[in-house]
């Protein structure tokens, strides 16, 4: 492919020295991944490694993967040695940190695309870089309905890692979910201030039990102990990032997922000289979340009406936001009569409260 | 399911006892096991990388294996042979052994990591646990007095450490080779190979320690399984002033540190969690600024070791 | 005369001679350890030296690595040499980070010399002060410098976490929690012609000025009467107090500096990006480089080349990241073993000095 020639005749220097891959350079998509954590956590960096496979099965192409690179220069360095010294024509820098990293390597590599998780992308910033995110918040919507269908104490547990507006969000939409079956239903949450700390993740979840909390949905990378914790004390889970159906095979009721493959377009546009979208965030619509497989308590009655919401967001007739609605200290967020779109990305970026009902 | 229980403060102060339970066990084995190490006048600052391997080694032998209490002694061996190679090199003269432990933390955690990378996203078995709160009514005191099998064995052993070092041969040998290697000498005893053993002992306890981790809690595998259990064992051993009943204790009020934050959050307390997470290393610098002095030693600390000259 | 010049070579040698057998015993430990995982040691020792120096993007990422680390050593080294164990480089980088933001915020519209050394100034003194404190429990309190900065490092990194979760917070910046940004027009960029920051120069400058001082200076012979006899050093009177506050402020100060140069040149604000282990990565540094700052230099292109190369070990072995932290650990226990050595080799002594070839002086190390 003519990208990767491209990068290799930029690389200039790289190419004096022999590099092991060297022969396959030519005529071959070689698709670079790099994490910051492991890709084997069963959480983000699960959901990436999948989605990884799955992208460059569907081009063709070579996938080379890096995992546990912080967001320093380090990662540039990652992603430098990936185009020059393994010809990398596609990269994908999955960690939000990573941003500032493209900005300053996409203009000097105009024939590498480059590809980020957190949907930073803004006119003025370069061609052959672009960001996509899921509105995982559907999904967490949805979660909500069955949670307030099953729980009996009416009250939901919430374990998010970083005070930031996709953690609100998500907690709200799972209490605004619950709420639109039961109104009710209330929402305990707790910041651990950490993105893997198990130990302090279990505390929450055994806290939140304590509280009388009986289904449990934690942000963090890796959601493995929230559900676990959840299965040891008896009381119902949900998932986040990756399936995690297979961890409690009582309590598990289902889970946020992204559908990253959606990148597979991007790439395929990009190596056939095609237009593709610099930045997408999109929901169920655009098929960039998904439900996890639902566990055994979850009775028919209960997938058919989620099935049913699931299209009326898809329709934008159900709104996760819709007003009257407060946050939890009392101001206002929506306005009575007003609704917020499903695609009002802007507005769900100015999040930066829980909403009333959560407490924490 | 569960009854619906709100029990407010009272509920706080519950979850925060449950969790000085849940959480203290790495912290007494670790901490006893520097106790031995250091009352014979050695320091391990590789405690964590050897908890971190413990958990690792734990986790993969019981998943292999199906018995977790292989993988604990799995834990027990691993942490024991990497106690040998500090030990080893630190019987070497002019070498520092506070420099050798930064060294084994370094080499620990690598060896774990690189180990362990298959055994991350598996399931593995668990530790049993035994339910002293059936008197109860509320399911959260039932949940918080569940009481695992390592945490009764670190009490065990703690009470046999503290008794052991006053009245047995070898806890006068261990106390002579801390307090003045001279006088070991004198008394004939071989100083590196009573700190070899004494290192060795440690290590099994920190990696038991370690095994808590990834076989009972929060269970599984993971690189950020450990926050730095095996480091703050290092200032808890002071903190608890060489007692291993102290060890307990302090353990115990760490523990309790971990569980406050998530607690007040619950209640509603949402505020400055990472400075109630850093609580025990602020307490634990205060008591040292408080305690220590320039002219005498810290009470019980054994003249020999590095860290209390 | 004579004997002078004879044993400074053999001092020379003898270091040369250790370090490299050090190293050589470390590469054959870490070959069978990766052919026990079923890699070709060669291949793999052929893919470090690649990652780490072959092309002009492996030396670039190498020395990238490098520059903090220089900077993180000398926390340990310079109190090191006054006989004080610090292991708290990792907290001094945070502290000085955060101080190079409040005071870089404050400097809008600031021309860009002035500007960056009053905030490298902010982070140095910010750093300083810090392991100065636990210099100064030492002395006067009698609390262990190991211990309280051990605790010191936790303490920092909540303190940095607590601030830009609020009081310091950037909202703008939505993915991370992450605080206020210095000036763009302040950020350090790179070196002519090569992509290394300007942290590269600032840090071997920083040893090279400290090694010329540890040597040459009063202060310098001070410290070392000091590290090798605290009772001599009395005698003699020196302010023993003076020196430790000394040497701890100017280690902490340098890993105050290394912090600053992460803001200024790597992030542009602070968040938990900066914690990275540079600090302990600086500790082995200092030891491996026997707390000589000149040796630093070396030793942190070293270690900066190994994890420049682990990247290339995963993508073309399948070897885990974790792979170069291994490696790093075995060449730190070592180096350290490697102490043992020294004044064992009586067979130096039947080299004639006349027979030292004039460059070596200037690598005594």
């Amino acid at each position: 492919m003519l990208q990767g020639v491209g990068g290799v005749a930029l690389a200039g220097t790289a190419v004096n020295t022999t590099s092991l891959l060297s022969a396959l350079a030519a005529d071959k998509t070689i698709i670079g991944f790099v994490y910051e954590g492991p890709r084997q956590d069963l959480g983000f960096n699960s959901s990436l490694s999948r989605a990884a496979k799955i992208i460059s099965d569907s081009v063709g192409a070579k996938l080379i993967e890096q995992e546990n690179v912080p967001a320093t220069l380090a990662a540039d360095k990652v992603i430098k040695g990936m185009i020059e010294l393994d010809q990398a024509n596609v990269v994908f820098a999955t960690s939000f940190g990573y941003w500032e990293s493209i900005l300053r390597l996409a203009p000097s590599y105009p024939n590498v695309l480059f590809g980020h998780m957190g949907a930073l992308w803004k006119p003025g910033d370069p061609k052959n870089a672009l960001g996509y995110r899921g509105y995982l918040e559907e999904p967490h919507y949805l979660a909500g309905i069955i949670a307030a269908r099953l729980s009996k104490t009416k009250k939901i547990g919430f374990v998010g890692a970083k005070p930031l507006y996709f953690i609100y969000n998500n907690c709200n939409a799972l209490l605004l979910g619950a709420r639109s079956i039961d109104p009710n239903m209330q929402c305990n949450a707790i910041i651990t201030g950490d993105w893997n700390n198990p130990v302090k993740e279990a505390e929450a979840v055994n806290s939140l039990i304590d509280r009388g909390c009986d289904v449990i949905m934690l942000n963090a990378d890796s959601c493995k102990v929230g559900v676990e914790v959840a299965e040891r004390r008896g009381v119902m889970s949900c998932g986040y990032h990756y399936d995690l159906s297979s961890l409690a095979p009582k309590g598990f009721l289902t889970g946020a997922e992204w559908r990253w493959e959606k990148g597979g377009e991007f790439v395929k546009a990009w190596l056939n000289k095609q237009p593709f979208p610099n930045m997408l965030r999109g929901g169920f619509k655009e098929n960039m979340v998904a439900m996890s497989p639902y566990g055994p308590l979850v009775t028919e009655n209960i997938r058919a009406e989620v099935e049913k919401v699931k299209q009326g967001i898809i329709a934008d007739t159900t709104r996760i936001y819709t007003g009257p609605l407060k946050d939890n200290k009392g101001n206002e967020m929506v306005a009575a009569g007003k609704s917020i779109s499903n695609e009002d990305n802007a507005f769900k970026m100015s999040v930066k409260s829980f909403v009333e009902g959560v407490i924490g | 399911m569960q009854e619906a229980g709100d029990l407010g403060w009272w509920g706080v102060a519950i979850a925060v006892i449950g969790g000085a339970f849940r959480v203290s066990t790495p912290y007494i084995f670790v901490s006893l096991g520097e106790v031995i190490t250091e009352k014979s006048g050695r320091v391990n600052l590789g405690l964590e990388g050897i908890l971190v391997m413990g958990a690792m080694s734990a986790f993969a032998v019981a998943v292999m294996t199906g018995s977790p209490w292989l993988g604990v002694l799995a834990a027990g061996i691993a942490g024991a042979l990497l106690g040998a190679v500090h030990a080893a090199i630190s019987n070497l003269p002019r070498v520092n052994d506070i420099a050798v432990g930064i060294a084994l933390f370094i080499f620990g955690i690598g060896l774990a990591f690189f180990l362990g990378k298959p055994f991350t996203p598996v399931a593995g078995p668990i530790l049993p646990h035994i339910s002293l709160g059936a008197w109860s009514a509320f399911p959260q005191v039932r949940n918080a007095l569940e009481i695992n099998a390592l945490f009764i064995l670190g009490l065990v052993v703690a009470g046999l450490v503290y008794w052991g070092l006053k009245n047995t041969r070898w806890g006068l040998m261990l106390r002579v080779c801390g307090d003045s290697s001279d006088a070991a000498l004198a008394m004939g005893l071989n100083v590196n190979y009573v700190r070899t053993v004494a290192t060795m002992v440690g290590g099994f306890l920190a990696g038991i320690g370690g095994s808590f981790l990834s076989l009972y809690y929060p269970g599984g595998w993971n690189e950020g399984l450990s926050s730095g259990q095996g480091l703050m064992a290092i200032a808890l051993v002071i903190f608890a002033r060489w007692n291993p009943i102290y060890c307990v204790y302090a353990s115990l009020l760490f523990g309790a540190a971990t569980a406050l934050g998530p607690a007040l959050q619950t209640a509603g307390i949402n505020e400055n969690y990472y400075l109630y997470g850093a609580a025990p290393y602020f307490l634990t610098l205060a008591l040292l600024i408080y305690s220590s002095s320039p002219d005498r030693l810290l009470a019980g600390a054994p003249a020999e070791v590095s860290i209390s000259k | 005369m004579v004997t002078a010049i004879r044993s400074h070579f053999h001092s020379v040698a003898e270091a040369v001679l250790v370090s490299f057998g050090a190293l050589a015993v470390t590469l054959i430990i870490f070959s069978a350890f990766v052919w026990l995982h079923g890699a070709n040691p060669l291949e793999v020792l052929y893919a470090l030296y690649q990652g780490g120096f072959a092309t002009r993007t492996s030396l670039e990422n190498t020395l990238t690595q490098a520059a903090p680390l220089m900077l993180t050593a000398l926390c340990t080294a310079i109190p090191a040499r006054a006989g004080l164990l610090v292991i708290g480089g990792e907290g001094a980088l945070v502290i000085g980070a955060l101080a190079t933001v409040l005071i870089g915020v404050l400097l809008e519209g600031w021309p860009f010399l002035p500007g960056v050394i009053v905030m490298s100034l902010a982070g140095a003194v910010a750093g300083g002060l810090w392991i100065a404190a636990a210099g100064g429990l030492r002395q006067y309190r009698g609390v262990n410098e190991t211990i309280s900065t051990l605790l010191l490092n936790y303490i920092a990194i909540a303190v940095m976490n607590h601030l830009i979760d609020g009081p310091i917070r950037d909202f703008s910046r939505t993915l991370k929690t992450s605080s206020w940004s210095i000036p763009d027009s302040l950020r350090v960029g790179s070196l002519p012609g090569l992509d290394v920051h300007w942290g590269l120069v600032v840090g071997a400058v920083c040893c090279l000025v400290l090694w010329f001082v540890m040597r040459k200076t009063t202060f310098g012979f001070a410290v070392d009467v000091l590290g090798g006899n605290a009772r001599a050093a009395q005698l003699a009177g020196f302010r023993i107090n003076r020196l430790v506050l000394a040497c701890c402020f100017i280690g902490g100060a340098g890993a105050g500096l290394a912090g600053a140069f992460e803001i200024m040149a790597v992030h542009g604000f602070a968040n938990e990006s900066l914690v990275v282990r540079l600090g302990y990565i600086g500790i082995l540094v200092a030891f491996l480089a026997r707390h000589n700052p000149l040796a630093i230099i070396g030793v942190a292109i070293l270690l900066g080349a190994i994890t420049a190369s682990g990247g290339l070990l995963q993508r073309r072995f399948g070897l885990p990241d974790a792979t170069t932290l291994v490696l790093q650990g075995i060449l730190f226990m070592s180096v350290l073993a490697s102490n043992a050595a020294y004044g064992r080799m009586s067979f130096l002594e039947m080299i004639r000095p006349a027979a030292v070839p004039e460059p070596v002086k200037s690598k005594e190390a």
